[in-house]
C-alpha cells in the first residue's frame, strides 16, 4: 500500500468524521503519514458533513482529492453525488439501513453495509459508525483492528465501561 | 524526540503558542479559527497564562497593545474580517515597536465573504492594512507542523525585533489534522523578570527608568526621523527574515510559486506534470513580506514560464511579477471565494498554459 | 369558504435555515406580520446582523441589508438620513449587539435614532458554535467558559434593556420572551408598539426577546424553552421599561 484516498460522507451527526479520524489515528500509530481533512462551517443545521483522509507511506503533499480508493457514504445524497469519485476496482461502502438505493456502477467493488440495524441490535443505532468501521478495516485492511482498539482505548478512555463494550462490540459485528 | 500526536490545526496553533512562551492570549470567536480561541480558553489558566475573551477584535488587539507595552508575551488569533478589524492597532503598534503574535486563519472575502479557506488576505496582511509606512513581517504555514515550529519561535522573533510577527494560515490548515511532534516548552518570561528584560516595558519608574509607549509625533521631522529608524530595522528584517523553499526549479520549464496550502496541492501538480515528462518546479515564499526576490535569481534561462497559483484573484502577482522583473512571462493559476482547486484542476489549466509557451 | 389564517406576505414562501426549536424564526414572522398589519411591507428596510440571522433577508420580503458585525445601527442611521418616512429596523443578536456592536447601539438611542431595533437574546454566540457571549448566564456553559461563566473572570451578564432604558433618546424599551403563546402575543404587542413609536417620529425603539438556541445549549427544543423559561426570564424580567404616553 503505497498511498490509499478515503473520503467518508453523510448527514451531521452520524459520526462520519468519527470514522476518518479513528482510521487517520490508527495509521499514524502504524507509523504512517496521515491527513484527515474534515468539511466545517454550521453543519448542526441538518447539512452534511464529510472527511477525506489520506494514509501514506511517504510525506502528503495535498490533502485535498479528486478520486478516492475508498468512498464511505451514510446517507443516499452522499451517494448520488460521490460514487463517482471511487477509482476504478476500488471501493464503496454503503450504509444500507438508510440508503435503499444500490450503486450504477459496475467496475467498482461496493459493499452494503446495514449499519444501524446491526448497531441497533447490539443495543444502540449510536455506535452504526463503528459497525461501518468494522466493516471497512476487515474488507480492506487499510489499518489492523490492534490498532483500532488501540485508538478506542485512547478515546473512550474514562468512558463507562458499557460504552467502551458496546463500541467495541460494534467494531467487530459485520461480516 | 518526543512522539508524534495527532492534532487539528487550531490546536497545534494554541499548543505551540504556550510552548513557545506565551503567557497571555486574547481572542475573539471567528470561523474557521473558534477551536483555538476555545482551547486557549481551557488551556491557558492551567498552564500559567491568562485568558481573555474580548468584546471585538478592535478590543482584542488593543488589550494585546496593553499588554506588549507592559511586556507581557501575547498572542492575537482571528480570521479575515476581524484581522481587518485589528489593523489600526497593528499600525499603532508597529509604530510603538511592540512585540506581538498574530495569527489570521484566514478565509474568502471582500466583505463578511465566506467561512471556506482562502489567501485573499495577502495584500491586507504583507501591505499593512492600516495607516503609515511599517511593516510586518508575515509567514505562511503550509502544514500543520511548520504552523509549530512557526509559533513557537514566534514570540521570541518578535521580543528580538520588537514588533508583531504574523503567521498568515487559512482554514484549510486550521480545521484538519496531522501528525506532529510538539518541541519542548520554553521558559516563559515571569512578571517579575520583565523589567530587567524589557526596561522600555511599562513597569514602574521604580526599575530605574521611565518608560513611554506611545506614536504620536507632532512635529515632521520627529516623525520623519522616527520612520526612517523603524525602516532601518526593516531593511535588516529584509535581509535576515527571508524563508522560501524550492523544489526542482534547476532545469524546470514551468515554476510555479504559490504558498501555504496552495503550495501541497502544487507539489503534487508537480508530481503530476513530471510524470508526463514535463520539467516543473516550485517557488514556495514562506515569508510573504520580506517577499523571497532572491528565489528568482535562481530560475535558469530555459524557464518558460512561471506560474502564480493563489486563492485570490491575483494579489501575490505583483510581487512575482515584480520579483521576476520581465525575465519571464507571468501566468496566474487561481480560484477565490473559497473553493480549493484539486490538483487536477491545475494540473490541467497548466499544461493549457505551458502550451502557449511551447 | 372562509380563510381563517394566511401566512403574512411579509415572509417569503420558503423554508428558514435556522435549526429545529430556533425561536429566530419566529421574531422573523412576528416583525414582518406587524410590518404588513401596517400596510407598510412596501417601504419598510431591515438590517441584518452578523450572526445565524445574517441571512434574514432570505426570509423577509421587504428591502434589506446586510452589516458588518455589531454596525447595524450605524447601517441604520445612514438609511434612515436618505428616507425620512420609511419604516427602518435592524435585527441583531447579543453578540452582535452586546458585544462587538455595544458603542453603535449605545450612540443610536443616544442620538434618538427614529428606528427600532429588535433584538435576539440567546445567551450565546450561535453563528460561531456556542461561545459565551456578554448576556451568557452565571454558571452557563459555553465553549469559551466550560466549567461555566464566572462573575470574577467575565462580569456579570448584560441587561442591554435596563442599560439603554437610562438613555433619554431611547423611548420605548421592553423585553419579551418567545417561550410561550402567550408571551408571543405580548411579544407582537410589543412590536406593535415599537414600531409605532418610530412611525410617530418620538425617537429610539427597542424590543429585546428572549431567544432559545437549543443546539448551543444542548437541548431538545422542549427543554431548551423550559430552560429559557427557568434560567432567563429570571433574571432577565420581562416588561416594559420606557413607554412614550402617545402609544400608551
Ligand atoms: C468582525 C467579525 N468578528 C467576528 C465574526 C464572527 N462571528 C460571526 S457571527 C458571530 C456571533 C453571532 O452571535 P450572536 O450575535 O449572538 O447571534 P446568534 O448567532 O446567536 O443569533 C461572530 C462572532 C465576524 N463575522 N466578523
Ligand atoms: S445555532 Fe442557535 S441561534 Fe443559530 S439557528 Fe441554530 S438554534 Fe438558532
Ligand atoms: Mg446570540
Amino acid at each position: 500500500m503505497a498511498t490509499q484516498k478515503m473520503f467518508f460522507s453523510g448527514f451531521g451527526g452520524q459520526g462520519v468524521l468519527m470514522i476518518g479520524r479513528n482510521i487517520a489515528y490508527a495509521a499514524m500509530l502504524e507509523g504512517k503519514e496521515v491527513t484527515f481533512l474534515p468539511s466545517y462551517g454550521p453543519e448542526m443545521r441538518g447539512g452534511t458533513a464529510n472527511c477525506t483522509v489520506i494514509v501514506s507511506d511517504k510525506s502528503i503533499s495535498s490533502p485535498l482529492i479528486y478520486e478516492a480508493d475508498l468512498v464511505c457514504v451514510m446517507n443516499l445524497p452522499s451517494l448520488i453525488k460521490f460514487e463517482r469519485m471511487v477509482k476504478p476496482k476500488k471501493f464503496l461502502f454503503v450504509n444500507s439501513s438508510i440508503i435503499s438505493q444500490s450503486a450504477t456502477r459496475s467496475d467498482i467493488q461496493t459493499a452494503y453495509v446495514n449499519a444501524n440495524e446491526i448497531a441497533k441490535g447490539l443495543g444502540n443505532e449510536k455506535a452504526a459508525n463503528m459497525v461501518m468501521l468494522g466493516a471497512i478495516v476487515k474488507k480492506t485492511g487499510v489499518v489492523s483492528f490492534d490498532s483500532i482498539e488501540h485508538v478506542m482505548e485512547k478515546t473512550f478512555a474514562g468512558k463507562k465501561q458499557s460504552v467502551i463494550d458496546l463500541n467495541r462490540n460494534a467494531l467487530h459485528a459485520w461480516d | 524526540m518526543s512522539e508524534r500526536v495527532l492534532m487539528k490545526g487550531n490546536e497545534a496553533f494554541g499548543e505551540a503558542a504556550i510552548r513557545g512562551g506565551c503567557r497571555y492570549y486574547v481572542g475573539y470567536p471567528i470561523t474557521p479559527q473558534n477551536e483555538l480561541t476555545e482551547f486557549m480558553s481551557r488551556e491557558m489558566s492551567k498552564r500559567g497564562g491568562k485568558f481573555v475573551q474580548a468584546e471585538s477584535e478592535l478590543a482584542s488587539i488593543n488589550m494585546a497593545y496593553g499588554i506588549a507595552a507592559a511586556g507581557g508575551n501575547v498572542f492575537v488569533s482571528s480570521a479575515s474580517p476581524g484581522i481587518a478589524l485589528m489593523q489600526e492597532g497593528l499600525s499603532f503598534i508597529c509604530s510603538a515597536e511592540l512585540p506581538l503574535v498574530a495569527l489570521n486563519v484566514s478565509r474568502g472575502g471582500p466583505g463578511i465573504g465566506g467561512i471556506q479557506p482562502g489567501q485573499a488576505d495577502y495584500n491586507q496582511v504583507t501591505r499593512g492594512g492600516g495607516n503609515g509606512d511599517y511593516h510586518i513581517p508575515v509567514f505562511a504555514p503550509a502544514s500543520i507542523q511548520e504552523s509549530i515550529d512557526m509559533l513557537y519561535d514566534a514570540f521570541s522573533l518578535a521580543d528580538e525585533w520588537r514588533n508583531p510577527i504574523m503567521i498568515l494560515a487559512d482554514g484549510m490548515i486550521g480545521q484538519m489534522m496531522e501528525p506532529v511532534t510538539l518541541p519542548e516548552p520554553k521558559i516563559p518570561v515571569s512578571e517579575a523578570e520583565i523589567a530587567i528584560r524589557k526596561p522600555w516595558a511599562l513597569s514602574g519608574t521604580k526599575k530605574g527608568n521611565r518608560s513611554v509607549v506611545k506614536s504620536l509625533r507632532m512635529q515632521p521631522n520627529d516623525l520623519e526621523k522616527h520612520v526612517e529608524k523603524l525602516f532601518e530595522k526593516y531593511r535588516q528584517a529584509e535581509k535576515e527574515l527571508v524563508k522560501y523553499d524550492t523544489d526542482r526549479i534547476e532545469d524546470a520549464e514551468v515554476v510555479f510559486v504559490s504558498f501555504g496550502t496552495t503550495a501541497r496541492i502544487v507539489s503534487e501538480v508537480i508530481d503530476m506534470l513530471t510524470e508526463d515528462g514535463i520539467k516543473a518546479g516550485l517557488i514556495r515564499p514562506i515569508s510573504l513580506w520580506p517577499f523571497p526576490e532572491e528565489a528568482f535569481s535562481k530560475l535558469n534561462p530555459k524557464t518558460k514560464v512561471v506560474i502564480s497559483a493563489e486563492l485570490n484573484m491575483g494579489q501575490m502577482m505583483t510581487d512575482v511579477k515584480a520579483a521576476v522583473c520581465g525575465r519571464f512571462p507571468v501566468r496566474l493559476i487561481n480560484r477565490t471565494g473559497g473553493i480549493i482547486p484539486t490538483s487536477l484542476e491545475i494540473y490541467e489549466r497548466a499544461k493549457k498554459i505551458l502550451g502557449e509557451y511551447r | 369558504m372562509r380563510t381563517i389564517f394566511e401566512p403574512t406576505k411579509g415572509m417569503l414562501p420558503v423554508d428558514t435555515s435556522y435549526c429545529p426549536g430556533c425561536t429566530h424564526g419566529i421574531a422573523h414572522r412576528l416583525i414582518m406580520e406587524c410590518v404588513e398589519e401596517k400596510g407598510r411591507l412596501g417601504d419598510t428596510l431591515g438590517v441584518s446582523p452578523i450572526g445565524c440571522s445574517v441571512v434574514a433577508h432570505e426570509f423577509m420580503n421587504i428591502d434589506m441589508c446586510e452589516s458588518a458585525h455589531g454596525r447595524a445601527p450605524a447601517v441604520a442611521a445612514g438609511l434612515r438620513r436618505v428616507h425620512p418616512n420609511h419604516l427602518i429596523f435592524t435585527y441583531q443578536g447579543d453578540g452582535d449587539l452586546a458585544s462587538i456592536g455595544a458603542a453603535e447601539i449605545i450612540h443610536a438611542a443616544n442620538r434618538g435614532e427614529k428606528f427600532t431595533t429588535f433584538f435576539i437574546n440567546n445567551a450565546i454566540y450561535g453563528m460561531t458554535g456556542g461561545q459565551m457571549a456578554p448576556t451568557t448566564l452565571i454558571g452557563q456553559k459555553s465553549t469559551t467558559s466550560v466549567e461555566g461563566r464566572k462573575k470574577e473572570v467575565n462580569g456579570m451578564p448584560l441587561r442591554v434593556s435596563e442599560l439603554l432604558a437610562t438613555i433619554d433618546g431611547a423611548v420605548f424599551v421592553e423585553r419579551v420572551a418567545l417561550n410561550s403563546p402567550a408571551n408571543i402575543r405580548k411579544a407582537r404587542r410589543a412590536v406593535m408598539k415599537a414600531l409605532e413609536v418610530q412611525e410617530k417620529g418620538l425617537g429610539f425603539s427597542f424590543v429585546e426577546f428572549l431567544s432559545a438556541c437549543p443546539t448551543n445549549w444542548g437541548y431538545q427544543p422542549i427543554d431548551a424553552l423550559k430552560w429559557l423559561t427557568e434560567n432567563m426570564i429570571p433574571y432577565y424580567p420581562l416588561g416594559n421599561l420606557r413607554c412614550p404616553e402617545e402609544v400608551k
